[in-house]
């Protein structure tokens, strides 16, 4: 296990090096993005259209934020789960995202996509929203305003914590963690 | 009979809205320390202890705990001598969500479950009312994330399945649900009653004081034989692995049909958001 500093866009190299266990701080540009935007864009990208940000070695981040208090960049933002965005993510994979950001095991469909496609599934602490919006330095909606919270926020961070939970080779923490540890 | 006025019980949900998406419990703060002293995974402790940094920030700031602030889930012990005034007992209630979840900065997450369109102030509530005896107002609101609340489940097993197979159907509720319920989990158990009753009690049970064990000792054996069945599975904080899966497991019971064993296993992530007030 090691420690990994993480900056975006991830290239395919960045991506290969990353292990199930890894601790990584990741910095600069992630998107937000949950259940109904990611509808959105797999939307647009089957009818052939322009996405409104650029996925090409992107993470994406499964949050919804609390309204920022006056004076504050963001609210309280951590993760959501991620199973619920398993019909859409194979698609934004292939489409060049290098990255997602929730918590709760993936999908087979995505693991594969994972590691046909070169990218990384990371798990955030769930339940410390009020701890990992400190690492947020702007927040700017970009896309699908109409959706209040389940916009498309563009987000500067600085060393966001998150561990690696399923790699390039078919690793899995969720399920190696758990066996280690079971009692039979 | 005592007069209690609906614009109180209107400002008492506004701050026990923000209160318990900002506050974590001196119990479950408690739980998380004694979880911190017990967990083996190295990961694990380190998850453990960012929960009290963020309580502590959270507190501090008055933000919240969680960026998943909740359907508002309003219990009201109502005293049959007490007499409401002033207005709409349940505008009321809806008025202290909407502007709990508006002045204290929360998520509104409540929309319209075909048309998926956001109501914009979380309302309403979903409100339950008890008549008791006495002149008292009772308060409790619970603000559940829906991690915890989409991996629970009501089943009517036939009463062939006894308490031996309602232990197995809870342990692998919970192991089915891993990391998405934001472990370490609190299990609420309804055991009996019917369909709703079920589901109604396992909730209601989330909020007894953690540590405390049912008074019936038959159940309270239920509750430690589960709890330790659970924290076998090896699921730890967050589901990376660890001797820490469950804080506690909680069962309200009911009577049942001489047909049917009901259970309701309703779960609970780590923040655990609740607050009460007596009027």
């Amino acid at each position: 296990m090691q420690t990994i500093c993480l900056s975006t866009p991830i290239s395919d190299e960045a991506v290969r090096t990353l292990k199930a266990g890894d601790k990584v701080l990741i910095s600069g540009t992630i998107y937000t993005a949950r259940d109904a935007a990611h509808k959105r864009l797999v939307d647009l990208l089957q009818r052939g259209e322009p996405l409104p940000m650029e996925l090409q070695g992107q993470i994406i981040y499964y949050s919804g934020p609390t309204p920022p208090k006056p004076g504050m960049v963001i609210g309280s933002a951590g993760p959501t789960t991620s199973y619920r965005m398993d019909p859409y993510t194979p698609k934004l994979i292939e489409n060049g995202l290098k990255g997602m950001i929730g918590k709760g095991p993936r999908g087979d469909e995505v693991i594969s996509a994972i590691k046909k496609y070169k990218a990384a599934y990371f798990a955030a602490t769930g339940g410390v929203a009020a701890l990992l919006s400190k690492t947020v330095k702007s927040c700017q909606v970009v896309a699908y305003e109409d959706l209040g919270t389940e916009a498309i926020h563009k987000l500067e961070v600085e060393e966001f914590p998150a561990i690696v939970i399923n790699d390039t080779e078919g690793n899995d923490l969720y399920r190696e963690g758990k066996e280690k540890y079971q009692v039979r | 009979m005592r007069e209690i006025s609906t614009d109180y019980i209107t400002s008492v949900i506004e701050k026990l809205c923000i209160e318990s998406n900002t506050i974590m419990g001196d119990d479950v703060l408690d739980a998380i320390r004694q979880a911190h002293k017990q967990e083996t995974s190295e990961v694990g402790k380190d998850i453990l202890s960012q929960f009290l940094e963020n309580a502590a920030l959270a507190r501090d700031q008055k933000l919240p705990l969680c960026q998943d602030t909740g359907l508002a889930v309003v219990f009201i012990e109502l005293g049959q001598d007490v007499h409401l005034v002033g207005g709409d007992f349940e505008t009321a209630v809806n008025e202290g969500v909407r502007r709990g979840y508006i002045n204290g900065y929360l998520r509104k997450s409540s929309l319209d479950p075909v048309k998926r369109k956001n109501y914009g102030d979380n309302t309403p509530a979903i409100i339950h009312v008890e008549i008791v005896p006495g002149d008292k107002l009772k308060i409790s609101v619970a603000t559940k994330g829906f991690g915890a609340e989409n991996m629970s489940e009501v089943v009517l097993f036939p009463p062939a399945v006894g308490i031996d197979g309602i232990k197995r159907f809870v342990v692998e509720r919970v192991e089915k649900a891993g990391a998405n319920a934001c472990p370490p989990v609190i299990v609420g158990i309804g055991l009996g009653g019917n369909l709703e009753k079920a589901a109604l009690i396992a909730k209601k049970s989330l909020l007894r004081p953690l540590g405390e064990r049912h008074p019936d000792p038959e159940i309270a054996q239920i509750e430690e034989d589960i709890l330790a069945a659970i924290n076998n599975l090896g699921i730890g904080p967050q589901g990376m692995g660890g001797s820490v899966t469950a804080l506690d497991v909680h069962i309200e019971t009911y009577p049942t049909h001489i047909g049917s064993l009901p259970v309701a296993v309703n779960l609970q992530c780590h923040c655990h958001r609740h607050r009460e007030q007596i009027l």
